[in-house]
């Protein structure tokens, strides 16, 4: 019997042949902290008071969640974070302005097929598309690999979900994960592995696998990955690096559940609050007034998010009943942005642009909600509460959706405009 | 002793302890304030240590941040009795030292005002007259909840290196 991409990925790192439900102990390639760094530095410290880390050079850190500092206690926690930077020699430092570590790992090529990456942010699962085995920990376990360098796996099950078909206009990438997580449920792959596997995973762009893999965790999952094929090898390509490592399932690999989905059937969807598996049809919630609307984050905040946006609001105005915030997720996505005058575009239709990073999506700063507020968001979690004010109302939608409903200030289907 | 109980499904990261204070709170007193705030108001002044809290499936969801585990096992809660947890906060549980039981039927037979005792030892918790068993976890990680937390387990095993 065949083997799946976490049994192989979890084996080789472990140096033997392992089986469902088995602990394994590795060293991970990478550990991701950002502005959580610092309450992890007062643990490394009390924990091992003058220690070194173990392995510096495969610490990476990224500011991005409350960055520029919106108060004198986060700027003082950054200022930590870049002290511990340099006593410590870690080179893998990215400062406020980078972007969103879920955007800055792989642009950094810190994020290699085949191989794993434990963060101490939930949407570490988002390196899956670049068919690395990445998930998500706590600060204290974040500690504890910076002084041993390791730590244990359970080797899980994993799920299926066959991919075929071709997306109709106004559809995305976005619509397909909440359609799934819709039907799996929000604890439905809890411990477990999923995969993308089908024909219509082949072509599919990494911006739109990323998209995919960073809602993984949104149902539970532990890792949400794809295999590395030539759109892969032609993202490392642009980065100069070696296109080496990539790992799959075998073809007789024994799943969990197998789950088909044909993208030519998936339509306009939005996550209504409080959760993000509560999705409905876009049609279904159309005509409701919203007041805030946010593009961008890990889960859609690149350039060709940006991109469907601004081919909906160029040369138009955003309805005066309704803000819109843009958010890049990184400086390389925002340069990008730029030099395609797609900002231009959106700034002229009246939105506000944030600097990269997380922005308002865990309701510390930059657009945080007053009560009673609607806000329809790209971002990945509509919680009671996320977006800093527990009295507003949080709704998950694909930049189409964003872009068509700035216009009327109302929740729309993009396949009205876009045909 | 106090039960708390929340039946629901889902009950998620951002409800056990808000984001907008996640870079602004970090230690036990600090976090303990704001502990289930939008879940239940009233949680931070009534929890005392010995406590349970007894939940529906996936408790814990969303999120990495560890406050939730971190305050409640500041705050003293003895155990959290769910009938499922997400996997973030099962695996930060264990690095806390919070004891999590997984007991489906434990939480379905429970009714307001059931006394509950759990002793993980024997792998046992009790529900007003019934008695529930729950599988024991891995070696590896019994270890670590038993010298309270992974952070005390890495100092107790460097001191024994120490020693060596």
């Amino acid at each position: 019997m065949g083997e799946t991409f976490a049994v192989k990925v979890l084996g080789r790192a472990a140096g033997k042949k392992v089986r469902e439900g088995e602990i394994v102990f590795i060293e991970p390639d990478y550990i991701l902290t950002h502005d959580n760094s610092a309450a992890i530095i007062d643990k490394f410290e009390s924990t091992v008071p003058g220690g070194r880390i173990r392995y510096p050079g495969r610490i990476a850190i990224v500011l991005d969640h409350v960055t520029p500092a919106a108060s004198s206690k986060d700027a003082s926690g950054h200022k930590k974070v870049r002290e511990f930077v340099r006593e410590q020699g870690i080179t893998n430092f990215h400062d406020i302005g980078v972007g969103i570590c879920h955007q800055v790992m792989p642009e950094m090529g810190l994020v290699k097929p085949g191989s794993i990456v434990v963060g101490s942010d939930s949407h570490t699962c988002t390196y899956g598309a670049f068919n690395c085995f990445a998930t998500g920990i706590d600060r204290t376990e974040a500690a504890g690999i910076w002084i041993t360098g390791r730590t244990w796996f359970k080797v899980p099950e994993t799920i299926n979900i066959e991919l075929t078909g071709a997306f109709n206009a106004g559809v995305s990438a976005k619509d397909l994960i909440l359609t799934i997580i819709g039907e799996v449920g929000a604890g439905g792959a809890n411990y477990m592995a999923v995969e993308f596997n089908g024909p219509a995973v082949g072509g599919m762009r990494i911006s739109d696998r990323m998209t995919i893999a960073n809602m993984g965790i949104e149902m539970g999952a532990k890792i949400a990955a794809f295999p590395a094929n030539f759109v892969t090898s032609k993202y490392y390509e642009a980065l100069d690096l070696e296109f080496t490592g990539a790992i799959w399932s075998d073809h007789d690999a024994e799943y969990a559940r197998t789950l088909e989905y044909d993208l030519e059937e998936i339509v306009p969807v939005i996550a209504c609050p409080h959760q993000v598996d509560n999705v409905v049809p876009v049609k279904e919630m159309a005509g409701m007034k919203i007041d805030q609307i946010f593009l961008g984050t890990c889960t859609n905040g690149r350039v060709e998010d940006l991109k469907a946006a601004a081919d909906i609001l160029r040369g138009n105005k955003i309805h005066s009943g309704v803000r819109m915030l843009i958010g890049p997720a990184s400086r390389v996505e925002y340069l990008k942005a730029m030099k395609m005058e797609i900002l231009q575009d959106l700034v002229s239709a009246g939105a506000v642009v944030l600097p990269p990073g997380c922005g308002p999506c865990l309701g510390a700063h930059q657009g945080v909600l007053a009560p009673g507020e609607k806000c329809l968001s790209t971002a990945n979690r509509n919680f009671k509460g996320r977006m800093g004010e527990k009295e507003a109302e949080i709704y998950l939608c694909s930049p189409e959706t964003a872009a068509v409903s700035a216009l009327t200030g109302k929740i729309r289907d993009p396949r009205e405009v876009l045909k | 002793m106090n039960v708390f109980h929340y039946p629901q499904n889902d009950i998620n990261t951002d409800l056990l302890f808000p984001g907008k204070y996640t870079y602004t709170c970090s230690t036990g007193p600090e976090i303990k304030e704001h502990l289930l705030e939008d879940l239940d108001p009233s949680f931070a002044g009534a929890v005392q240590p010995g406590d349970i809290i007894i939940a529906g499936e996936n408790f814990g969801c969303g999120s990495s941040r560890e406050q939730p585990t971190l305050g409640l096992k500041y705050a003293g809660v003895r155990a959290v009795i769910a009938s499922s947890f997400a996997r973030i906060f099962y695996r930060s549980s264990i690095n806390q030292g919070l004891l999590l039981i997984q007991s489906r039927e434990a939480v379905d037979y429970y009714t307001e005002g059931d006394p509950v005792a759990v002793d993980p030892a024997a792998g046992e918790v009790r529900v007003g007259d019934r008695v529930f068993s729950f599988p024991s976890l891995p070696d590896e990680m019994l270890e670590i909840l038993r010298d309270g937390g992974l952070l005390n387990h890495i100092k107790k095993q460097n001191a024994l290196g120490d020693d060596a």
